[in-house]
C-alpha cells in the first residue's frame, strides 16, 4: 500500500550496548510521514536519552505479519517496548512535547 | 412480487453475491451487490454480527468463497464460541482456511496521536490476509470502533474512503456493520462511504414477544423487497420469512387421502381430502375438533404414512388418554414412529420462532400430514402473514395440513367470525356445531367448503362413542333439526309408521288376490258358455240348410209333376244361405 520500497528488513539504530529504552518504529516504505517520524523520534531520543536508547525500524511491507502480532493500526507507530509497560504513539511525532508524554520518556533538562 | 420478473434483467447490470441466508437472497433478488460494500446497521443485539458471520460461513460452504471476519470488538475465541452456539462447524472451515477470523485489538488508552498518520497498519494486515487466503468476502464488525479510538476524524474519513476504493478494486464483497444513529443510518455516518446497499436490522418487543425484522433501506442498481421482513436466529442461522415473496406455484396433487372417518370421506365425495390441501376444523369448545383431528392422524398412520401433531393446548399423555377413550389407539403409531407429538404452549416463544420450530421439525420428521391443534391460540387473525407463510411452506412440500380452530358461540349462523381471515387460505372448511333441542346438546358436522371436489351439503350428527366417531343423518322437522334422543324418537316413530304401512299393503295384496281369482273363475265359465253358443249356432245352420234343401227338392218335384220350369234360386236366396235370419225371411216370402 505504501508507495516507497525499502530493501532493508530491519534497521537498528543503536546508541549503547545495553540500552534502557528500546523503541520500535513501524513504517511503510519511505513516505514523508514515516521519514519525519523517524527524524523527530531520533531528535527526541538524542535530546532526552543520550546513548541510552535503541530504535528498531520495521517496514510493514517487508514484514506484514507483524501488523497483526503487534496490533499495528496506524502508520507510523512507535512502540516503547522497554521498559515495560509498553507505550504506543501514532503519527509523524511532530509535537515533541507530546511524544515525551505519550511514550512516557524521562525529560532531560 | 412485481419485481420478480425483472430479476433476470437486473442481474445483467449488477452482479449479485448470494448470501445463502434463508430468505435474504429472495428479497434482494440474488444477494448482496458483488464487489461492493454493504452496510448492515441496527441497534445493539439486532443481529448484525450474526448476519455478517452467516454471510461468510454460507459463502464458504455453499459458494466456495473464503471469507475474512475482522472483529474490532470481540476476540477470535469469543467469536468461535458465539458461532459454535449456533450449530455451525466453524472449526473445520477455519482449519481449511475457508473462514479467517481476525481480531483487531484497539485500546484507546494505549496510544497517543501525535501528528499526521494513516491506517496502513490495518490495511496491510487486511491485504496480507486477503491475498494469503484468496479471500472473496470480508466483514468488518464494527468499523465504528475506529471513530471511538482515533481523534482525527479527517484522517479517518479519508482513510475509510481509501479502504473501500481498494476493496472495490480487489473485487471483494464487503459487509460493514454499524450502530444505528439517532437521525442518520449510522452513528458516525458510515453510509457516506458504504452507500451501495444499506440493510436495517431491528429487534422490537411487542406484547412481550420480541420480533427481529430486516429491511433493505437502499440498494443501488437493483430492485428489492421494501417491506420489513421478520426474521429469527435459529440453530441453523438467520431465517427470514419473506412473506410477500412466496409464490403460489406449488404443485398440486389429485391424490385423495382418507379422513379416518368413512362417513366423512363419503361427505367429501367418497375419497376424503386432497393430499397437500389445507383443512380447517372449526367449532366451539368441546364439540369434537380434536377427536376428528385424532381420527385423521389415526387414518394416516394406519395407511403407513407419517403424521406430525402440534398440540398447543394438551399434553401428549392427555391426548393419548382422551383419544383412547374414543377407540383410537394412537400410542401404537407413536411407538412405530409414524406419529409424532409436539406439545408446547405457543406463547412461551415468539410466533416467528415457533414457526421456525414447526418448519424445523417438519424438515426433520418429513410427515405426510401435519395437525396444528388449535391454530386459534396463535391469534390467527393478527398473524395472517405468518400463517399464510406456514401454509405455503406445507403446500410446497405437499404436506396435508389440518388446523383446528375454537370459535365462540354455538357455531351456528354467526359462525367463524374468528376464522374470517384464515378461512380464505383454507381448502376444506369443516364446521362443527352444537344442535340444541329436547333439553339436549348434540354435535353436528357440516362441510362449509371444499375446494375442487363435490361435497355433501348435508348437516349430520356426530356421535362420539368409545368405539369411535360415527355420523348419523339428522331429521329435519318442520322448523328444526332433530338430533340426539329427538332423532331416536323420530326414528322409532318412523319405524312404526313403516311397519303399519307394510301390513296395510299386505292386507290389500291378499284382497286383490282373491278378487283376481274370482274374476278368473267367472271368465272361465263365460268362455264355456260362449263355446256352447257357437256350437248351437253351427248346429242350427246345418239344420237350416237341410230344411232348405228339402224344400227345394220337393218344389222341383212338384214342378215336374206340373210340367213347369225349374225355379232358379234368386240372389236373395243365395245370400240367405249365408245369413240365417234374412234367408228365413226370404223363404217365407217365396212361399
Amino acid at each position: 500500500m505504501g508507495n516507497l520500497k525499502n530493501t532493508k528488513k530491519k534497521n537498528h539504530i543503536k546508541k549503547a550496548p545495553h540500552s534502557a529504552y528500546v523503541l520500535r518504529l513501524y513504517v511503510v516504505g519511505k513516505t514523508p510521514n514515516c521519514l519525519s517520524a523517524l527524524t523527530n523520534l531520533k531528535k527526541i531520543c538524542d535530546a532526552h536519552l543520550p546513548l541510552n536508547y535503541e530504535i528498531e525500524i520495521i517496514d510493514l511491507l517487508q514484514l506484514p505479519e507483524l501488523a497483526k502480532d503487534d496490533q499495528i493500526l496506524a502508520i507510523p507507530t512507535v512502540i516503547r517496548r522497554f521498559p515495560k509497560p509498553t507505550r504506543k504513539a501514532i503519527g509523524d511525532l511532530s509535537n515533541l512535547e507530546e511524544v515525551l508524554h505519550g511514550l512516557d520518556l524521562p525529560i532531560n533538562k | 412480487m412485481i419485481t420478480a420478473n425483472r430479476k433476470k434483467t437486473s442481474v445483467k447490470f449488477l452482479q449479485k453475491c448470494p448470501t445463502g441466508i434463508t430468505g435474504f437472497d429472495q428479497i434482494t433478488l440474488g444477494g448482496l451487490p458483488k464487489s461492493r460494500a454493504t452496510l448492515v446497521c441496527g441497534g445493539a443485539g439486532s443481529g448484525k454480527s450474526m448476519f455478517g458471520l452467516e454471510f461468510l460461513i454460507r459463502g464458504a460452504v455453499h459458494y466456495n468463497e473464503p471469507g475474512l471476519f475482522i472483529a474490532f470488538e470481540e476476540t477470535d475465541l469469543e467469536l468461535t464460541q458465539n458461532i459454535a452456539s449456533l450449530g455451525f462447524d466453524v472449526d473445520d472451515l477455519i482449519a481449511r482456511n475457508k473462514l479467517v477470523l481476525d481480531h483487531v485489538q484497539i485500546d484507546r488508552t494505549e496510544f497517543k496521536e501525535i501528528g499526521v498518520y494513516n491506517l496502513d497498519g490495518l490495511f496491510i494486515r487486511l491485504a496480507t490476509t486477503i491475498e494469503k487466503y484468496k479471500i472473496k468476502r470480508v466483514v468488518l464488525d464494527t468499523l465504528e470502533v475506529l471513530f471511538g479510538c482515533l481523534n482525527n476524524e479527517t484522517i479517518l474519513r479519508g482513510e475509510l474512503q481509501r479502504l473501500f476504493r481498494w476493496f472495490k478494486s480487489k473485487d471483494i464483497t464487503v459487509l460493514v456493520t454499524a450502530e444505528q444513529g439517532a437521525n442518520t443510518f449510522t452513528r458516525y455516518g458510515l453510509e457516506e462511504y458504504v452507500a451501495d446497499c444499506v440493510i436495517f436490522l431491528d429487534n422490537r418487543v411487542e406484547n412481550q414477544i420480541s420480533t427481529r425484522r430486516l429491511r433493505i433501506a437502499k440498494y443501488r442498481g437493483s430492485s428489492h423487497g421494501c417491506n420489513e421482513y421478520p426474521f429469527i436466529i435459529t440453530a441453523h442461522g438467520i431465517e427470514i420469512t419473506a412473506i410477500t415473496s412466496i409464490l403460489l406455484d406449488y404443485k398440486i396433487s389429485n391424490k385423495h387421502i382418507t379422513t379416518g372417518i368413512d362417513q366423512l370421506d363419503t361427505m367429501l365425495g367418497g375419497s376424503g381430502f386432497y393430499a397437500g390441501s389445507s383443512i380447517l376444523i372449526s367449532g366451539p369448545a368441546g364439540v369434537g375438533k380434536s377427536s376428528i383431528a385424532a381420527a385423521f392422524a389415526n387414518g394416516t398412520c394406519k395407511r403407513g404414512e407419517k403424521c406430525l401433531y402440534f398440540a398447543f393446548e394438551e399434553s401428549v399423555d392427555q391426548i393419548l388418554r382422551n383419544t383412547g377413550s374414543i377407540g383410537l389407539k394412537l400410542e401404537q403409531w407413536v411407538n412405530k414412529n409414524l406419529l409424532k407429538f409436539h406439545a408446547i404452549i405457543p406463547n412461551s416463544t415468539g410466533l416467528a420462532a415457533l414457526f421456525a420450530e414447526v418448519k424445523q421439525l417438519t424438515e426433520d420428521f418429513k410427515p405426510n400430514i401435519v395437525i396444528i391443534d388449535p391454530i386459534t391460540c396463535l391469534k390467527a387473525a393478527e398473524h395472517l402473514d405468518e400463517i399464510q407463510n406456514i401454509i405455503a411452506f406445507f403446500k410446497n412440500r405437499n404436506i396435508t395440513m389440518m388446523f383446528t380452530s375454537s370459535i365462540s358461540g354455538e357455531g351456528t349462523t354467526e359462525f367463524a367470525n374468528n376464522d374470517e381471515g384464515v378461512s380464505s387460505l383454507i381448502d376444506t372448511y369443516i364446521l362443527l356445531q352444537y344442535l340444541y333441542g329436547e333439553g339436549e346438546r348434540n354435535r353436528g358436522i357440516n362441510i362449509l367448503k371444499s375446494r375442487g371436489m363435490a361435497h355433501s351439503n348435508q348437516l349430520r350428527e356426530v356421535i362420539i362413542t368409545n368405539k369411535g366417531i360415527n355420523f348419523q343423518d339428522v331429521y329435519i322437522g318442520t322448523d328444526k333439526v332433530l338430533a340426539g334422543s329427538a332423532r331416536l324418537v323420530q326414528a322409532s316413530n318412523l319405524e312404526i309408521d313403516n311397519s303399519n304401512r307394510e301390513s296395510d299393503i299386505k292386507h290389500k295384496e291378499r284382497e286383490l288376490e282373491i278378487t283376481r281369482k274370482i274374476l278368473e273363475g267367472e271368465i272361465t265359465a263365460l268362455h264355456a258358455k260362449l263355446e256352447d253358443a257357437k256350437e248351437e249356432e253351427v248346429h242350427l245352420n246345418r239344420q237350416k240348410d237341410h230344411i232348405y234343401n228339402l224344400i227345394k227338392k220337393s218344389r222341383n218335384e212338384i214342378s215336374k209333376i206340373r210340367m213347369a220350369d225349374i225355379t232358379k234360386p234368386s240372389k236373395h236366396t243365395l245370400r240367405g244361405t249365408k245369413n240365417g235370419k234374412s234367408k228365413k225371411h226370404k223363404e217365407k216370402e217365396s212361399y
